[in-house]
């Protein structure tokens, strides 16, 4: 076991669901790994171990992504959860939902157990492993829920798949409303993105590249709304995409049906154009669309249609990504850039950027006892500390990640975690990690 | 010009100096022995990942025209089949000092992605549905020689180029219809809605789903290659159905006007989209395009490995 830090933050600015839009500044103190005190900016703290000046920052609630990759076990050349608890824990994030896709899927007590001890062995954020829908992830049976859920499961998804059986969806969801369990649905009929490789448009259509049209997303969007309403079960919607699949959720939201859904920095700052590089690092699942898409996912983020904004964290090793556009894998960094994206992009109040990264997904995570609690004592102390003015360029070669697939390598952008707390642990300290 | 990778990068004026070369070329390609020594001592790789026989022949014969040396390499007996990778591939074989690669692959975008990885010229001699460029070049020239047309960026005006069948998938199709409508062509496009590309109403073209209603309005028919391999995909019904609707047939080869030129790119599918011989027809273009590509061939190749526009060191 670690020993006990204290630490002292003074002079920043508390931002969490509990505050105004403006925060409030306070000083905090950190004992025994919970929030011992709060007091007025400048007031007396007990001595720390560690004093962190934090003026000009503000003080949030640590982030909670309900979407990364972090390839352990099975693609470590790519990713380990430790390198990839690293780069969350440099992005501000203290939980992270670990997707099924492993090798083997997480879809059995053992394999899941392992995910989460090597996130405790990291110790950098807490690593929450989901389950699969299916076993193996491949939409032939169900997988054990019951199992799963005792072993700390909360969110089920063949991510990377969609459920394409309409029965085995509906018992899914029968079966989970019983567990009170959420299941997540990466939505794609497959058989309309066969050999796709970016957003059937008039951009791909002038590169000669499969199209994977918008849709095979709505179609399973549909789907499983109008399964929600038949087995009152509950869903959430991973990285939705297009204009439309927002449109749909906003509806089934106001008709009162148990449906969240998250969207990705990518979806929202990157269009179908940038293919036209034909450099791989572009490639992902679902693909980047138009600019009505983006315009689309911005105001669903901005009326609360779309709850969370989730990364896809999907680290590649370079000679993977460096292959032919139809055999090299979708999929992108994300972590490192979350935040700064999303106060950079998405002309919304910061507090409100938060609820989308933090306190909300905690909730849709299961694990809202914990993470995204607002900043006052008693609470466990897993907070981001970031300064919302500070503009830095990415650069994917200095990325925690094991991987270097950041579509962003040489952007400006706004907004940089400087301390990340943990557990009662500082893990990232002035952008550098502790462990 | 460092590579030619599409009709885009190469732009109107690229476009018209090649054919103007190529005006060149074909001169020496009348000579009793076409030979010139203008690339003398440069080496061109031929890289084909995918099966051809005219357009690797036609580029390999245009490299020993130019006195260049040509090695070819091919994917069945090459590392590849060891799994390795193609960035090793291309940065193992520019290492013994290429000047050119020829290049051919399944996939759309490669010859962008190995121009990241080799300081060598990229020639695209087609990528996935994409481009095909000297494809484009050879048939403007050939259409344009023949029209007794000199190099222009509108030496194609006034004509209607009809280019008929699975649009979609070609590379063909999309390299010709920028270059024919940089040059002043009108095109349009002949095919059922599955086999015309996404949001085509973008595209520089009109289209139709009926060849009888524009057959005779054409001053160029150009016929793509069906390929039998998209019946698996739900895209028309079945051959015959798909021969009835869009093949060049008896009655149709009627409805050409007389000055009509028929164009194929090759290889043809006698008895799906050609149910004639076009050996028939007065104005069949088709050994004319191949013959043409050498010569286009030789001008792309002159031109990428710093030739001068004026063909000075080819023609004396």
């Amino acid at each position: 076991m670690r020993e006990e830090q204290t630490i002292n933050i003074r002079g920043g600015r508390i931002l969490d669901e509990t505050t105004d839009a403006q925060g409030r500044l306070a000083d905090v103190h950190i004992s025994g790994g919970v929030i011992a005190e709060v007091v007025e900016a400048g007031s007396k703290l007990p001595k720390a171990d560690i004093d962190l000046d934090v003026s000009g920052c503000v003080v949030s609630p640590g982030f909670v992504d309900l979407h990364v990759h972090l390839r352990e076990p099975g693609r470590e050349e790519s990713e380990t959860i430790e390198t990839g608890s690293r780069a969350a824990a440099l992005g501000g994030f203290t939980a992270v939902v670990a997707m099924p896709n492993t090798e083997p899927s997480q879809d059995s007590r053992i394999v899941v157990e392992f995910v989460r001890s090597q996130g405790e062995r990291a110790g950098l954020c807490e690593v929450i492993p989901s389950g699969c829908i299916t076993v193996g992830r491949s939409g032939q049976a169900l997988a054990p829920y019951s199992e799963l859920r005792d072993a700390g499961v909360t969110l089920f998804t063949d991510d990377g798949n969609g459920v394409q059986d309409p029965l085995l969806m509906r018992r899914a969801l029968e079966y989970a409303r019983d567990l009170d369990i959420t299941l997540a649905q990466h939505c794609e009929v497959s058989s309309l993105t066969v050999g796709a490789v970016m957003h059937e448009g008039s951009c791909c259509s002038h590169l000669g590249l499969p199209g994977w049209p918008a849709i095979a997303e709505e179609l399973m969007v549909h789907r499983d709304i109008e399964l929600v309403r038949l087995t009152g079960s509950r869903i959430h919607f991973l990285h939705l995409s297009t204009e439309r699949s927002v449109e749909m959720v906003r509806r089934a939201k106001a008709e009162g049906l148990q449906v969240t859904a998250e969207a990705t920095p990518h979806h929202f700052t990157l269009t179908d154009e940038a293919l036209r590089s034909f450099d791989p690092v572009f490639k992902v699942n679902p693909p980047l669309r138009t600019p009505a898409d983006i315009a689309a996912l911005k105001e669903g983020l901005r009326d609360g249609t779309i709850d969370a904004i989730a990364t896809d964290h999907a680290p590649h090793a370079s000679h993977l990504k460096e292959q032919p556009l139809d055999q090299a894998p979708p999929g992108m960094l994300g972590l490192e850039t979350a935040l700064a994206l999303s106060l950079t992009e998405l002309n919304m109040e910061t507090q409100s950027v938060l609820a989308a990264l933090s306190w909300n997904p905690a909730r849709i995570a299961g694990v809202g006892d914990r993470h995204g609690r607002p900043v006052a004592v008693g609470e466990p102390a897993n907070l981001a500390i970031f300064d919302p003015t500070h503009e830095w360029v990415v650069d994917r070669d200095v990325v925690a990640s094991k991987s270097k697939n950041t579509p962003y390598h040489g952007r400006t952008v706004r907004g940089k975690v400087r301390h990340t707390v943990f557990a009662g642990q500082v893990v990232v300290r002035d952008g550098v990690a502790q462990r | 010009m460092k590579h030619l990778r599409s009709i885009p990068e190469l732009g109107v004026d690229g476009i018209v100096r090649i054919l103007g070369l190529a005006n060149h070329m074909a001169e020496v390609n009348r000579r009793p022995v076409p030979k010139v020594p203008a690339l003398n001592g440069r080496t061109i790789v031929s890289l084909f990942f995918e099966d051809s026989t005219r357009t690797r022949i036609s580029f390999e014969t245009a490299a020993m025209r130019l006195s260049a040396d040509t090695m070819t390499f091919s994917v069945s007996t090459s590392s590849v089949n060891k799994g390795e990778s193609l960035k090793d591939t291309i940065e193992t074989v520019s290492a013994m000092g290429v000047a050119a690669f020829v290049v051919r692959h399944k996939t759309s975008g490669i010859p962008w992605q190995l121009s990241e990885w080799t300081d060598a010229s990229i020639i695209n001699a087609g990528d996935g549905w994409h481009q095909h460029p000297t494809q484009a070049l050879l048939d403007s020239f050939t259409i344009m020689s023949t029209l007794g047309r000199s190099p222009s960026s509108d030496c194609l005006k006034g004509l209607t180029i009809g280019i008929v069948g699975d649009i979609r998938h070609s590379r063909v199709a999309r390299s010709d219809i920028q270059a024919f409508t940089a040059l002043g062509a009108k095109v349009v496009l002949v095919a059922p809605r599955t086999l015309l590309p996404p949001e085509v109403e973008a595209w520089p073209v009109t289209t139709s789903s009926c060849l009888d209603e524009v057959i005779g309005e054409v001053d160029v028919l150009y016929m793509l290659r069906m390929q039998r391999e998209r019946m698996n995909e739900a895209l028309v019904p079945n051959l015959g159905e798909y021969s009835a609707r869009y093949g060049l047939d008896e009655r149709r080869s009627k409805m050409l006007s007389e000055h009509a030129l028929l164009m194929h790119p090759g290889p043809m599918n006698r008895g799906v989209e050609m149910l004639i011989d076009p050996a028939s027809m007065p104005n069949n273009m088709i050994t004319q395009q191949v013959a043409n590509g050498v010569s286009v061939r030789m001008a792309v190749l002159f031109d990428v490995l710093g030739g001068s526009e004026t063909g000075a060191g080819v023609v004396s």
